[in-house]
């Protein structure tokens, strides 16, 4: 059996006395992409962030490619080199133009050339549909505009796998089909990807598996059409009645086994 | 409504009376004074003549380079302390602390003092690399980087949290996180008090007169007040003055427009 891209193992995290995840196991093989859907507050985002240990985890470990990132000796800085991170709030640097935020990574990260990183960039934000904006400052772009370019700076640096942290959950309806449309070319040319999003139509047609959270543990994982579709637990279930049609959830009240509010 | 007047007039005729109070102290001032007495202790035109171009070439010129030498040695090690504030090392953030309050809380003068007879005695046979100026840049720098760690630690963590998050999250270490992406937004936002912090050195750079200074070392006020007693008479005084608002009040003015930029920016 080839070895999985993300290996997580027995995953735990706590935040003083709120335990947020309670034994995760989850493997990401090579190429996949899986979606990781659920009630706020319940652990998806945290669970992305200990994969490149942006969240120290409590306990258990985290496999990249091969490696502990968990391990206490690893060079982490040389480990997240190898995965990219796309933020609900972009987390573009303000201070320099779109082209200085691909090119200033590459040279001070990875010791690229000038040319050499310019080129990159270059190829980077063509690839997301925005070489016309190379000169503009962040702060002159849409927020799927700023988006995409976040995602182009992530690819420049070569990475092997892509983590999604609600990449459009902080734009205007109108803006998140073309940031999708970026992630769904990426997926077709065999990026590894852990995406944590709110988008079930884009968790159906492009994941290969979808993962269900509640409660810091994962509830439920399959087939994107089965776990989407078809969802086999109830809590699974109940989560998708309400963010598939948002009017139709009933008036809040005393309700035994739903999901955590909040 | 019980008054007649409505409340727009209510409120001109408040201004009005307002207006004249002031006019009326104005006058009395003017008319009470005695200015003869003193146009002639400050306004001698053959006693301003004669101050130039030395006051200028000199004095005005060693205001300005003892304020920029205290200021860069002052933000070098405001910079170092704010880090040092920030740092998760707790005895880092100790020392930064101590230092902070202990040079907010002593008058500047007193850092002058200190400077120019403990150092020496301290240390002797050593002298301060540039003479004078090197005392300078140290007292008026060990107190301005007390002031500016406060504002630029205050910029730093100004400075949105997923900054540091994206620099580490593409393999940024913390320093080079640090250098690269957090503290130049944290500059863009300290300008403003920056400058400001600058006028105030601009002013305190007069306590080198505690130093002891030579003939060419002397700032405005000391050449202003040396040749106040030379000459018997104050016009020097109130010349070196209205050297220093030549700087200080475009320099005010600059900063206004700053933090205008700054609040527009937002």
């Amino acid at each position: 059996m080839p070895q999985p891209e993300i290996e997580i193992r027995g995953l735990h995290k706590s935040f003083g006395d709120n335990h947020v995840l309670r034994g995760i196991d989850l493997e990401v093989a090579r190429g996949d992409v899986v979606c990781v859907i659920g009630p706020s507050g319940s652990g998806k985002s945290t669970l992305l962030r200990c994969v490149n240990l942006l969240e120290e985890p409590s306990e258990g470990q985290v496999f990249v490619g091969g490696t502990e990132v968990t391990d206490i000796e690893v060079d982490i800085d040389a480990v997240r080199r190898r995965i990219g991170m796309v933020f609900q709030q972009f987390n573009l640097f303000p201070h320099v133009t779109v082209t200085e935020n691909l090119v200033l990574p590459q040279r001070r990260v990875l010791r690229r050339g000038k040319a050499e990183a310019t080129k990159v960039a270059r190829e980077n934000l063509e690839r997301v549909g925005l070489a016309d904006k190379a000169d503009a400052y962040p702060a002159q772009l849409s927020g799927g505009q700023q988006q995409r370019v976040a995602i182009a700076r992530a690819l420049s640096m070569g990475p092997e796998v892509m983590l999604f942290d609600e990449p459009t959950s902080a734009l205007d309806p109108e803006l998140v089909g073309d940031v999708l449309a970026v992630m769904r070319v990426l997926a077709s040319e065999g990026m590894t990807m852990m995406v944590v999003t709110h988008e079930m139509s884009f968790a159906r047609e492009v994941a290969d598996r979808v993962v269900f959270m509640d409660g810091g543990v994962i509830v439920e994982e399959g087939p994107a059409a089965q776990v989407v579709g078809d969802p086999r637990h109830p809590r699974t279930r109940h989560f998708l009645d309400r963010i598939l049609d948002p009017s139709a959830a009933e008036a809040p009240g005393p309700e035994a086994g739903g999901p955590a509010a909040g | 409504m019980t008054s007649r007047l409505s409340r727009r007039q209510r409120r001109r005729i408040s201004q009005g009376i307002q207006y004249a109070l002031f006019v009326a102290a104005l006058v009395l001032v003017g008319v009470l004074a005695d200015w003869d007495r003193l146009q002639n202790q400050f306004a001698q035109k053959d006693l301003v003549a004669e101050l130039f171009p030395e006051i200028i070439t000199t004095a005005l010129r060693n205001t300005v380079v003892y304020t920029l030498s205290g200021f860069v040695f002052g933000l070098v090690l405001g910079l170092l302390i704010a880090l040092m504030r920030l740092s998760s090392v707790a005895p880092y953030r100790w020392v930064a602390s101590v230092y902070i309050e202990f040079f907010r809380g002593l008058p500047a003068l007193l850092i002058f003092i200190f400077v120019g007879v403990a150092v020496p005695l301290a240390f002797p046979g050593t002298e301060i690399p540039g003479g004078t100026y090197g005392k300078v840049a140290l007292g008026l720098g060990l107190v301005a980087a007390a002031y500016m760690a406060e504002t630029i630690r205050a910029g730093i963590q100004a400075v949105p949290k997923g900054q540091m998050e994206a620099a580490r999250s593409l393999g940024f270490s913390h320093a080079r996180a640090m250098v690269s992406v957090i503290i130049p937004q944290a500059f863009r936002i300290v300008i403003p008090p920056l400058t400001n912090e600058l006028v105030l050195l601009f002013k305190d750079s007069s306590l080198v007169l505690f130093l002891g200074v030579t003939l060419d070392e002397r700032e405005l006020t000391k050449f202003g007040r040396d040749l106040a007693s030379q000459t018997a008479n104050s016009t020097p005084i109130l010349v070196a003055g209205l050297c220093y608002l030549i700087v200080t009040v475009p320099l005010s003015f600059v900063v206004r427009r700053l933090e205008a930029r700054a609040d527009k920016a937002k």
